[in-house]
């Protein structure tokens, strides 16, 4: 199965690979999949004070298209509000990487791991600023 | 920088010399050999015979007549164990085979089930090779074949054949041996070993695609077998249809050449294996060699490399060719039944990767390879979370120099 060029080059040359500081207020941490289902995928973002995402990072194990899929994300999210950034679709990166049908799912953890890393950041805004 | 093939054990290159004894078959010499009647069909079906003294001579059959032409090892594997098993129904209708056998072997076993037969799936050790006593305690009245491989095709791990040989015949019960990747790899002999039928294909050993054949012993015992083609009758009715002469051909030589050359190809090659296999583990730790050693194919290497998932492994292996233990090609994963045959643990089983060597890698070839797995797990690892937890965990050392 040959791959998109898009997926090529975010495999190749992935971008906001790292790790922020999971116990950062400001920081939220997702981590979706497991190595036993052959993709585990952890994205972080960290919030600046006007709520706008100012740094996304992630660590994946997983093939190629799981990698890209994660590249592209991070890559979105920087400058985005929270908000916009729940409103990404996996559709969209299957969309922008030409992903093949088999290899749908990688775009679906990336989005459930934003989702995630959402989630444990408004968990800890709550608990913070309560 | 030129693509690296170690994949041999999905397929070779065919060998120059086998694609010329083919040539004249695919040219000039084009009769059927089925033609009884002028030249043409009696340098085809002369050139045929010839093959099939090449290919008993690799296995050790008693006689030419032994050897039946098939399009390759899964249909020599249907004819074996749908035609045995009709024939012999009303012997009994239990068949032994093992978990890591190739779906051509566990597809038709499966099929058997829906037709009323019981197969017995016999399990492996953590190397992959049965337990002679699990087998013998299996074996019973009612059971009519026995089909084990000879050595997997992902792990490389050879069984006991000979040992099974012996279990098999005293109590009358026929010996299949699914040999695709043993044949012209290691020596195989169907009369010491108690083979009754064999399974083997061309491809694998630097002839063409699309040809293979079913060793069928015919004295002590005279081994019955339903045909699945009808047809013709060609090949003693075993499998109708007009014979590939040129396929048929190459097998012949490809089989003639790995006969001669299989010491030697074997001493380089299973080096050239060990020099891969010292050097990742050297440089790249943690990592899991999958099978055993002791009774492994000398071309076979199959490692689980921690933290980093096989397909992604492959892709940023950019001029490498080899496979992943399983392919991450649905929502759930289908790990390698092989893998989870030996026990290899879920989480470890997506990092697996096999390396399979032929006659035309080079040790620079093996080099290349080292440096580009090395880098990119090196790579890999960097951006793996399960290599980051491992490190915080201080379940690793970090490596220093």
């Amino acid at each position: 199965m040959p791959y998109s060029e898009k997926i090529l080059q975010h495999f190749e040359h992935p971008q906001n690979v790292g790790s922020l500081d999971t116990d950062d207020p400001h920081v939220g941490t997702g981590v979706v999949g497991s190595p036993a289902c052959g993709d585990m995928l952890r994205l972080q973002i960290r919030v600046g004070d006007d709520g706008r995402i100012v740094e996304a990072k992630f660590k994946t194990f997983g093939c190629g298209s799981a990698i890209a899929s994660s590249s592209v994300a991070t890559e979105w999210l920087k400058g985005r509000t929270v908000e916009e950034a729940l409103a990404l679709k996996n559709t969209d990166i299957v969309e922008e990487l030409q992903l093949p049908l088999v290899k749908i799912h990688c775009s679906v953890l990336a989005e459930e791991a934003i989702r995630a890393a959402v989630a444990d950041l408004r968990a800890k805004q709550a608990g913070g600023g309560s | 920088m030129s693509r690296v093939y170690l994949d041999n054990n999905a397929t070779t290159r065919l060998d120059p010399r086998v694609l010329d004894a083919m040539m004249p078959y695919l040219t000039d010499r084009f009769g059927n050999a089925a033609s009884r009647s002028h030249a043409f069909g009696w340098e085809a079906e002369e050139a045929v015979e010839k093959a099939r003294e090449q290919v008993a001579g690799l296995i050790g059959a008693e006689s030419t007549k032994e050897i039946v032409w098939t399009s390759g090892a899964t249909e020599s594997n249907n004819i074996v164990i749908k035609g045995v098993t009709s024939m012999y129904a009303e012997q009994g209708r239990h068949v032994i085979t093992q978990r890591t056998e190739h779906k051509a072997v566990l597809d038709p076993c499966k099929f058997l089930e829906t037709q009323g037969s019981s197969v017995t799936v016999l399990d492996v050790d953590s190397g992959g090779r049965i337990r002679l006593e699990e087998l013998e305690s299996a074996i019973r009245e009612d059971t009519i074949l026995v089909s084990v491989m000879f050595a997997n095709n992902e792990i490389g791990t050879i069984q006991p054949i000979a040992e099974i040989g012996r279990l098999c015949k005293p109590r009358g019960v026929l010996f299949h041996t699914d040999a695709t990747q043993a044949f012209g790899k290691v020596p195989i002999d169907v009369q010491a070993m108690g083979i009754d039928l064999l399974s083997c294909s061309g491809h694998k050993i630097y002839g063409p695609k699309g040809v293979g054949a079913l060793f069928v012993r015919r004295r002590a015992p005279r081994v019955r077998c339903r045909p699945l083609f009808h047809g013709g009758g060609h090949e003693r009715g075993f499998r109708s249809g007009t014979l590939n002469v040129p396929g048929i051909v190459g097998l012949g030589q490809a089989a003639a050449l790995t006969g001669a050359e299989m010491a030697a190809d074997a001493a380089r090659i299973g080096a050239l294996r060990d020099r891969l296999w010292t050097a990742l583990r050297d440089r790249i730790e943690p990592i899991t060699r999958n099978g055993d050693p002791q009774h492994c194919l000398p071309n076979t290497l199959n490692l689980s490399v921690h933290y980093v998932e096989g397909e992604g492994l492959m892709m940023a292996c950019k001029d490498l060719a080899f496979s992943s233990g399983s392919a991450c090609t649905s929502a759930s994963l289908e790990p390698s039944h092989v893998l989870k045959a030996l026990g290899v643990a879920d989480d470890v089983a997506p990092s697996s990767i096999r390396l399979s060597l032929g006659r035309f890698n080079t040790a620079d070839e093996v080099e290349t390879a080292i440096d580009q797995i090395t880098r990119a797990v090196e790579r890999l690892r960097a951006m793996s979370p399960t290599y980051e937890m491992a490190l915080q965990a201080g379940s690793l050392q970090r490596r220093t120099g």
